[in-house]
This record gives structure tokens, C-alpha cells and sequence, in this order.
């Protein structure tokens, strides 16, 4: 069928026809090769400087290496907030190739919650397929173990060591050195505001309190980078250029954990606050608020469990030394008496007689004295010794808001001190002005009368009942309140205060003399408030005790602890400081709601001052406190 | 005369065409070189290599010694039992990667599509080279018919790649023929709304994303278009003189895909450069140009429109692979021919190389 057809096929002309058909089609492959050529030449050598970038933008990446913390220390050099490493189950999910059966047969293995395991999958979500995410923060040694041994099952999970912060002193010192806890937005925009976030790129934590907070700066240290290779997964394959962070500055502290400890036992069960400050230079020697918190729960992330625990009416979070707004009470009475002699308003002479109460010609009204019989005849010396309020609501009255004020400001009283750490309230010293502003009220003399005891508006903080007490002691000299002493960097020390504030001249240095020497007999003469708390000493001290009372006991009534609510009961105040003739150190406690502060506060006192003066080994059962986990 | 005559001999009696074999043999040499750098020097990998290239030099010298009169008597039976086992993959066929293109022999794994890359050329060769060329219209006809079920067979595993190197094999033994220019033409006309038949009915999902994403990778830079652009990343970066063997980071580095096998030529352009572009683009031109003469210079019209069949085929391979790695042709999966690390490509381009030595020879035997 198929040579039905005659064929004499011209052998010469089908050659020719292959021939130059084959010809065409070489014509066309080399056109086409030419297109490729061309094509290869556009992009090595027309294109070539952008395919390079790309290609090294491929393989280039710049890691940021985060500094490590400065560490801080006491002024002993015990460490009080260190750098721990801690090891973290992690997982890259682009290498696991059954994520769920791993998670499954992990949880089973190291007991990791199902809230963990929640968390870890909104990570996952979030986050790049190569990036390593925690799965488990703070493996303890057994895990580690435990998952070591098994390691082999589950590829693409590792476990890796971190540095996080750690405070071995626990709530001992959490409202002084506060804490770290993760970089949160906010913080962040603030650091990109201020141009800062770049220094941050490989940090986790950031100061959010006390010390560790207003020298964030300084501790941080200044972020490294290497620049290494990687491959498409996103893996290192080399370095290759290296610039090392620059640590942070450890910072010591005027602080001594063993006063800071004996503050924190003589506190235990009450509600107050306890500042010691060195009074040679202002330097924080103690500074103690109960009740406290463990600021290890925030570094890691607080549970919002442990966090409600916290938001209870005793208030922990508060710093009561530099935030609790107190009536000073008779602890500024000191200061009253030299406010009335340089005013001229009495003098070392002046004797008056106290009845018991004070009344202002043609006023009912009778402010009365402690004592309800009256101190009789009374000097500058007496009414500071037995702290008689009569004899200073006359000072008071006499003197008038506006000259007390203006006094008070001069010792800090109105006006943060700038101690090193952001949580410090101004509380209040009151002024014609303000109590307008605040209540749109006229300032009637009888306001006055009580904030000649320290009573009525004027509110401080423990802080600066202590800073003025530190003013007065060095005769007008003025140190700056302050909790570290220098920061240190490799061999490099830097001073970080000065004093910088005039002093307060009086028109009269004995004035001084008499409120030191007042005060001196306070705690010396068998009549003063505060000498049976410091009987034997075998220092001198001097001091000044202080009750304030938290609701006024209406006329004709007395003051009963037992038919007032806990929480209505007297706060107990003491300032003290020794020796007496060369002070050392500055005392200031305040005790909330246990009554006055001769039977309160004075006795806690004497357990720092003989700890400071002694150079005691801490009692026993403090020993063992150091360097809890 | 006689001097070339002895000297050629050894060559001859094994039926080897001497400058063919040279080059093909330099192709192996650099296939060696660059799959070691792009399988991360991976001595199981070479050692697979090495083997199949034995099998495939085997396979050449083998078929150079069957004389193309024999290959006309095994033509069609060939060309019936490779349709039959397109038709079996279909249905009893082996998945792998989403396609159906494997048949499982008991003994090993075979794609039936291998076979109608040599079957299909030589069955159209054998069809039109029966008659005086130019064929005639029916013979046209009856060629595009055999072209064009295997064709359909093989797209519908899918396999693009395989199924358009063995359509321009057919239609290249067509056009060698002397298939009218005026046929040419209108062909090309209806290819328009043919393209348009087949982008609406006759493509997968998948494949109009390659499609796309070829027109614009960029849009798509970590899904599809990540290969396109990575592959141009690899080139470009090459440069004139290449990063060094060894030394080429896109690829060492894994940021290009399918390095060893489809994108090798992204792997030779990254470390040798534009020079090793060249040298490369020259040897495929020696072995083109090689392969025609032959062909031109075969006996009959059946070894004259073979030999040019499998050698415009070839080059097939290298403007597909080439331009689709270079961004200039979607990425459909045709490897780098002789280059790209994978056995049975190699096997059957080389079995095709050993047919082409015997049209080659066979032409020297007569001259004795």
C-alpha cells in the first residue's frame, strides 16, 4: 500500500533540500545561542554590581552580640545582683519534622505545662520558620540531663545557655537595686526615640526599677556585631569579622547588705520603711521597705498569679523610704526649735509653761499636747527631750506658714532629694499656695499650728526626714543621697556624685549646737523619749523619737490603740545618728500602725547602730539568709 | 589518504566518530568537575555520577554498532512498545514529586518516556524517510500523528519538560524533511490562539505559575519566583571570571535550588564566570555543528533526517535549560544536557550520540 506510488527518488536534490535545511537550523541554533550569550553577558557584566549585592545580601548577615550587664555590688564587694547562666530548651521548627509528635513525647519527658506549650506555639507563629524559640526558659539540672541523653530523637531542639539576671539577696533589696524584665514595646519606642535602639538589638532585659533602672545606661554596655556567613536556612557557617560588646559598668553601691539585712529582720512584721545613710557623704548604707517581693519573679515573667499577689493593701510594690508620704512628726521638731531661734521667736533662755494644750488667743479650739497633764515649764532643751508639741505649736504660730516653709525647703523637705533610683515621691510641705491650688481654700492660722509637729499637710518620705537629719547633723553641709559609689569599668573608676547644693547658713552655728545637743539629751537623760532603747550603748548616739497620729481624736477625747482599726493606729518614727560628736551614720525609721515611736522605731534603730558600731558578725539566724537561691 | 585512514581504525572498528566522542568526552570531564562543587562534594553523589556516565558511554557504544539498516527493522516495534507503556504509566504507573512518570519493572524503576525520546525520531524518520522528500501532506499528517499521541501520553503524567523535547524531536525530523515554508507559517499563526487553547484547557495550576512567575519573579520572591531569582543571583554574581570552583556561595551555600540537577548551569556560571559560560556554549555549538554534518552527510534520508532530529534535540535541551535558568523561558524541568547530575538523560543523549556514530560510520564502511 504504501509503494503503490512509483519512486524514483532523486538522491542529489533530497541531499540538497537536508543540506541547506540542516544549514537554516545550524543558522538558528547559533542565533539562539547567541540570545543565551547575550542573555549570561547582560546579567555577569551589564548587571553584574547588583547581582553581587544581592548575592552577598544572601549570604552576609550582621548579628548583634548583646553586652553583659554590669554587675552590682555592695560596698564590701558582695554581689547583689549577678549574671546566671541559665539553659533553655530551644527549637528551630524548620528542622523538626514532626513538630507535634516531638512536643508530645517532650512533654512527657520533661513535664512542660500545657501553658508553655500554648505560648511556645503563638511564638512559632510569629516568628520566622528558622528562628530558635524558647520552648522551656530555666531548665533545672535534671531536664538538662534528662533531655541531653535524649537529645538524639529530637533533632532541630537544643538546649542553649543564656546569661540572665539573678538577685541572690531575694526581697532584700528589691525597692533599692530594683530589677530587669523583658524589653517591652514601649520601652523600645522611648530607646528608638531617643536614638538608642541600635545599642539594644540583641538585648532581652532592661532595667524597670530602682538602680538597676536609673542606671540602665551604664549597665547595659554597648552592643557588639559579627558578621558572619550563612547558608539559605540561615545557619552560620563562618565569622567573618568580629567587633566584641563593650560590657557594662558594674556599679558598687554605698550599700552594706549586713545593716541592709538586720533592716529587713527588724522590719518582718510590720508595715515601714528603713533608710541609714552614711553622713559623712549621703551614701545609702541601708535603705529598706516592708513589705518587699522577690524581684527574681520578674525577670523571667511574672505570673499574673504572682502579680495579683502583689497588688494586695499592704502594697509591696510601693518603696515606702522614698515614696511613703508620712507625717514626720515630731522628728523635724529639731529643726522647729532652730527655725524659732533664728527667727528670734525664742531663745536658748526661754522658758514657757505648758498647760497640756495650746489655744489661740480667742479660739475654743485647744491643740493638745502629748502628754495630757502638760510638761510644765519648758526650754528649747525640754520640749525637743520630751518632744513637747505645746512649745512648737507656739513656734509654729508665732512664725506663720510662710517662714516654715521656706525653712523646711532649704533641708529638702517639698522636693525629691535625686537619689539615684526614679521611684521618689516630693510629698509635702505645705504653702499658702498650695493649699489654694489644692483645695481652693484660704490657709487658716490654725492649719499652722499643727504642722509646727510635723502634723496636719505636711507630709515627707522617710528619705528625706533622713537627708535633712544629714543636713542638720553636718551643721548645713549638704551631701547628696546616693546608692552607688562608683562605676567600674575594666581598670577604669568613675566618681558618678558630687555635691553640688549651697549649704544652709544660719545667722547663729549655735543654733545648730542646740538642737544636736537636744537631741543628744534625747536619747542621754534618763527623761529623754528614746533613752531606753539605747541604754549602754557604748556609743554615743542622739536621736529624736516621733508618734504621728492618723485620725484626730475628736475634743475631750483620748487616743486608745485598742478601739482603733489596725491600719488607724499611730505610725512610729525615729531619727538618730552617732557618734554625737563626729555622726557617722544617719538612722531613720518609720513604723507603720504599731504605736509610738520611743517603744517602736528607737529599739530597731539601736539594732543597726550596734550592728555599724560593733562590726558584729550578723546574728545567726541572718547568716544563713545570705545568698539564698 | 592512507595514513588518516590506519590512524582513524581503532576509532572505526568500533564505530566511533573521533571528534564527536572528544567532545562528548570533555562534557563528562566538566559534568564531573561541577557536580562535585554542586553536590557540596558529596563523594556517594560523584561515585553514582561516575557510574552512570560508564552506563551511558556503554549505551553509545553499544547503539554505534547497531547500523542504522537494523535500527529500521526495530523502528516500529520500538515505537509500539514505548506507547504501550506510556499508556501503563498512566494507570499502573509509580508517583513521585505529584507526577506519574515511573514503571516499576520489579527490578527497578524505568520512565517509559526515556524510550520515545530515541523512539519517536526514529519512527518519524523511518515514516517520512520512506518516501522522496519532500513528503506530501498525508505523510505530513501521518507524522504529526505519531509526533503527537506520545506527546499527550507524556504531558498527561505531567511532564512538560520531556513531553516538548519529544514533540520538537518529531517535528524537527518534519522540518529537515522539507516541510513547506508555507505550512510553517500558517502553523505559526494558529499557534497564537493555540497557545491561548492551551493556557486555558491544556495546563496545570502549577505550570501557569511557573508560567507567571516567570513573567514576573519578583512578585513572588519566597515562593515560586525564589528559584528564578536566586538562579539570576548566582549567575550575575559570577561575573566575568566566576568565584572560583569551589567557591561560588549561592551555591555552596544552598541558596539555589535544585543546584546539582535542573539549575547546574547556574552552579558553572557562578564559579567560571562568563569565560566558562563561553567555553561551554562553544562545545554544545562543536557538537551541534558536528551532529549536523553527520547528519548532511548520512546515507539515506532515514539516517540523514535522524541524526539531524537528535542533534537539533540536544540542542533543545540546552537553550530550554539555559534560558530558563537565565530567566529567559519559564522553568519547565529540563536538565543541562551531559551536565546536569541524573542518570537516565545522560543515558539516553548518549544512546542517541551512539546512534548518530553509526549513521556516521556507516557512510566510512561504505566508502571502503
Amino acid at each position: 500500500m504504501l509503494n503503490r506510488r512509483p519512486t524514483i527518488r532523486d538522491h542529489s536534490a533530497e541531499a540538497n533540500l537536508f543540506a541547506r535545511r540542516a544549514f537554516i537550523s545550524f543558522i538558528f541554533v547559533l542565533l539562539l545561542v547567541g540570545v543565551l550569550g547575550l542573555n549570561v553577558y547582560n546579567l555577569q557584566v551589564e548587571q553584574f554590581e547588583t547581582y553581587s549585592t544581592r548575592s552577598n545580601e544572601n549570604r552576609i548577615k550582621v548579628i548583634p552580640i548583646a553586652p553583659n550587664r554590669g554587675l552590682i555590688y555592695d560596698r564590701n564587694g558582695v554581689l547583689l545582683a549577678e549574671n546566671q547562666p541559665v539553659f533553655n530548651l530551644e527549637v528551630i521548627p524548620e528542622e523538626v519534622e514532626d513538630l507535634e509528635a516531638s512536643l508530645l513525647a517532650l512533654s512527657n519527658l520533661l513535664n512542660i505545662s500545657e501553658q508553655e506549650i500554648a505560648e511556645f506555639r503563638d511564638e512559632i507563629r510569629h516568628n520566622r520558620r528558622f528562628k530558635s524559640q524558647v520552648l522551656k526558659a530555666r531548665l533545672n539540672e535534671l531536664d538538662v540531663a534528662t533531655f541531653s541523653v535524649n537529645q538524639h530523637k529530637f533533632p532541630g531542639f537544643s538546649i542553649e545557655a543564656r546569661l540572665t539576671r539573678h538577685y541572690p539577696y531575694g526581697d532584700t533589696l528589691t525597692h533599692a537595686v530594683g530589677y530587669v524584665s523583658r524589653l517591652n514595646k514601649k520601652e523600645l519606642n522611648e530607646l528608638e526615640s531617643a536614638g538608642k535602639e541600635q545599642n539594644y538589638r540583641a538585648t532581652h532585659d532592661f532595667g524597670k526599677l530602682g538602680i538597676e533602672k536609673y542606671y540602665e545606661e551604664a549597665l547595659h554596655g554597648i552592643v557588639g556585631s559579627q558578621r558572619v556567613e550563612v547558608n539559605n536556612r540561615g545557619r552560620i557557617i563562618r565569622t567573618l569579622e568580629m567587633s566584641p560588646p563593650t560590657p557594662g559598668k558594674d556599679l558598687i553601691l554605698t550599700l552594706d547588705i549586713g545593716l541592709q539585712q538586720i533592716a529587713q529582720h527588724a522590719l518582718k512584721d510590720t508595715r515601714g520603711a528603713i533608710v541609714v545613710m552614711d553622713a559623712k557623704d549621703g551614701g545609702i548604707l541601708a535603705m529598706y521597705s516592708n513589705p518587699s517581693y522577690d524581684p527574681n519573679l520578674f525577670v523571667h515573667g511574672i505570673s499574673n498569679e504572682d502579680y495579683r499577689g502583689l497588688l494586695n493593701e499592704d502594697r509591696p510594690l510601693i518603696n515606702r523610704a522614698t515614696q511613703g508620704r508620712y507625717a514626720p512628726a515630731s522628728t523635724i521638731k529639731p529643726l522647729m526649735a532652730i527655725l524659732g531661734l533664728e527667727e528670734g521667736l525664742i531663745t536658748e533662755q526661754t522658758h514657757m509653761f505648758d498647760p497640756g494644750f495650746f489655744q489661740i488667743p480667742n479660739v475654743d479650739h485647744r491643740w493638745r499636747d502629748w502628754k495630757r497633764w502638760g510638761h510644765d515649764r519648758v526650754d528649747v532643751f525640754k520640749a525637743i527631750e520630751e518632744s513637747c508639741d505645746t512649745f512648737f505649736y507656739d513656734i509654729a504660730y508665732r512664725a506663720g506658714i510662710t517662714k516654715i516653709s521656706d525653712f523646711m525647703s532649704q533641708f529638702g523637705f517639698g522636693d525629691r532629694t535625686g537619689i539615684d533610683i526614679h521611684e521618689e515621691t516630693t510629698a509635702i510641705l505645705p504653702t499658702i499656695d498650695w493649699k489654694r491650688s489644692r483645695f481652693r481654700e484660704n490657709w487658716w492660722p490654725g492649719d499652722t499650728i499643727s504642722v509646727g509637729i510635723g502634723q496636719g499637710y505636711w507630709t515627707a518620705t522617710p528619705l528625706q526626714i533622713a537627708n535633712s537629719t544629714t543636713i542638720l547633723v553636718n551643721r548645713g553641709i549638704y551631701h547628696q543621697p546616693h546608692f552607688v559609689q562608683v562605676a567600674r569599668q575594666e581598670d577604669q573608676v568613675e566618681q558618678l556624685f558630687t555635691d553640688e547644693r549651697p549649704p544652709v547658713v544660719l545667722k547663729k552655728n549655735r543654733h545648730w549646737e542646740i538642737a544636736l545637743e537636744a537631741m543628744h539629751n534625747t536619747v542621754q537623760k534618763k527623761t529623754g523619749t528614746a533613752h531606753g532603747a539605747f541604754a549602754g550603748t557604748n556609743y554615743d548616739a542622739a536621736g529624736k523619737t516621733g508618734t504621728a497620729q492618723l485620725v484626730s481624736i475628736a475634743q475631750g477625747e483620748r487616743y486608745d490603740a485598742k478601739k482603733l482599726q489596725e491600719r488607724h493606729r499611730d505610725n512610729g518614727f525615729y531619727v538618730g545618728f552617732a557618734p554625737y560628736k563626729d555622726p557617722q551614720i544617719v538612722v531613720t525609721i518609720v513604723v507603720e500602725n504599731l504605736g509610738g515611736g520611743s517603744s517602736t522605731a528607737a529599739p530597731i534603730a539601736r539594732q543597726l547602730m550596734d550592728y555599724y558600731f560593733s562590726a558584729n558578725p550578723l546574728p545567726e539566724e541572718l547568716t544563713s539568709k545570705g545568698k539564698k537561691s | 589518504m592512507s595514513d588518516l585512514h590506519n590512524k582513524t581504525t581503532i576509532w572505526q572498528k568500533f564505530h566511533i566518530d573521533f571528534p564527536l566522542f572528544c567532545a562528548l568526552f570533555t562534557m563528562m570531564v566538566a559534568s564531573l568537575t561541577i557536580v562535585y562543587s554542586a553536590s557540596g562534594q558529596d563523594m556517594d553523589m560523584m561515585l553514582r555520577h561516575g557510574t552512570r556516565m560508564g552506563g551511558a558511554l556503554i549505551a553509545m557504544i553499544v547503539l554505534a554498532q547497531i547500523s542504522p539498516s537494523t535500527l529500521k527493522n526495530i523502528v516500529i516495534p520500538l515505537y509500539l512498545i514505548g506507547l504501550a507503556m506510556l499508556v501503563a504509566v498512566l494507570f499502573v504507573g509509580v508517583s513521585s514529586k505529584g507526577a506519574q512518570r515511573w514503571l516499576d519493572l520489579g527490578v527497578t524503576r524505568f520512565q517509559p518516556s526515556e524510550i520515545m525520546k530515541l523512539a519517536v525520531p526514529m519512527m518519524v524518520s523511518w515514516y517520512i524517510g520512506r518516501h522522496p522528500l519532500p513528503p506530501r501532506f498525508l505523510q505530513l499528517i501521518g507524522g504529526f500523528v505519531l509526533v503527537l499521541v506520545p506527546t499527550v501520553l507524556i504531558k498527561e503524567q505531567p511532564d512538560l519538560g520531556t513531553s516538548i523535547l519529544i514533540a520538537s524531536s518529531g517535528i524537527f525530523v518534519l522540518f529537515l524533511s522539507g516541510l513547506s515554508w508555507k505550512l510553517i507559517g500558517s502553523a505559526l499563526v494558529l499557534a497564537i490562539p493555540g497557545g491561548f487553547l492551551l493556557w486555558t484547557y491544556g495546563m496545570h495550576a502549577y505550570q501557569k505559575q511557573r508560567v507567571l512567575t516567570f513573567l514576573n519573579p519578583e512578585s513572588d520572591p519566597l515562593g515560586t519566583g525564589y528559584h528564578i531569582i536566586q538562579s539570576k543571583i548566582a549567575i550575575g554574581s559570577g561575573g566575568v571570571e566566576g568565584k572560583g570552583w569551589l567557591h561560588g556561595t549561592q551555591s555552596q551555600l544552598e541558596f539555589l535550588p535544585e543546584r546539582h540537577t535542573d539549575f547546574i548551569f547556574s552552579v558553572l556560571s557562578e564559579e567560571f564566570g562568563l569565560v566558562g559560560v563561553i567555553l561551554l556554549l562553544c562545545l554544545y555549538l562543536f557538537i551541534i555543528a558536528r551532529g549536523l554534518y553527520i547528519a548532511v552527510n548520512a546515507q539515506d534520508a532515514f539516517g540523514k533526517l535522524l541524526a539531524g532530529a537528535l542533534t537539533l534535540t540536544f540542542f533543545v535541551y540546552v537553550f530550554v535549560n539555559i534560558g530558563m535558568v537565565s530567566g529567559l523561558l519559564p522553568v519547565v524541568g529540563v536538565p543541562l544536557p551531559l551536565i546536569s547530575y541524573g542518570g537516565t538523560s545522560m543515558v539516553t543523549l548518549m544512546a542517541g550520540f551512539g546512534m548518530i556514530m553509526a549513521i556516521a560510520t556507516e557512510k566510512k564502511l561504505l566508502l571502503k
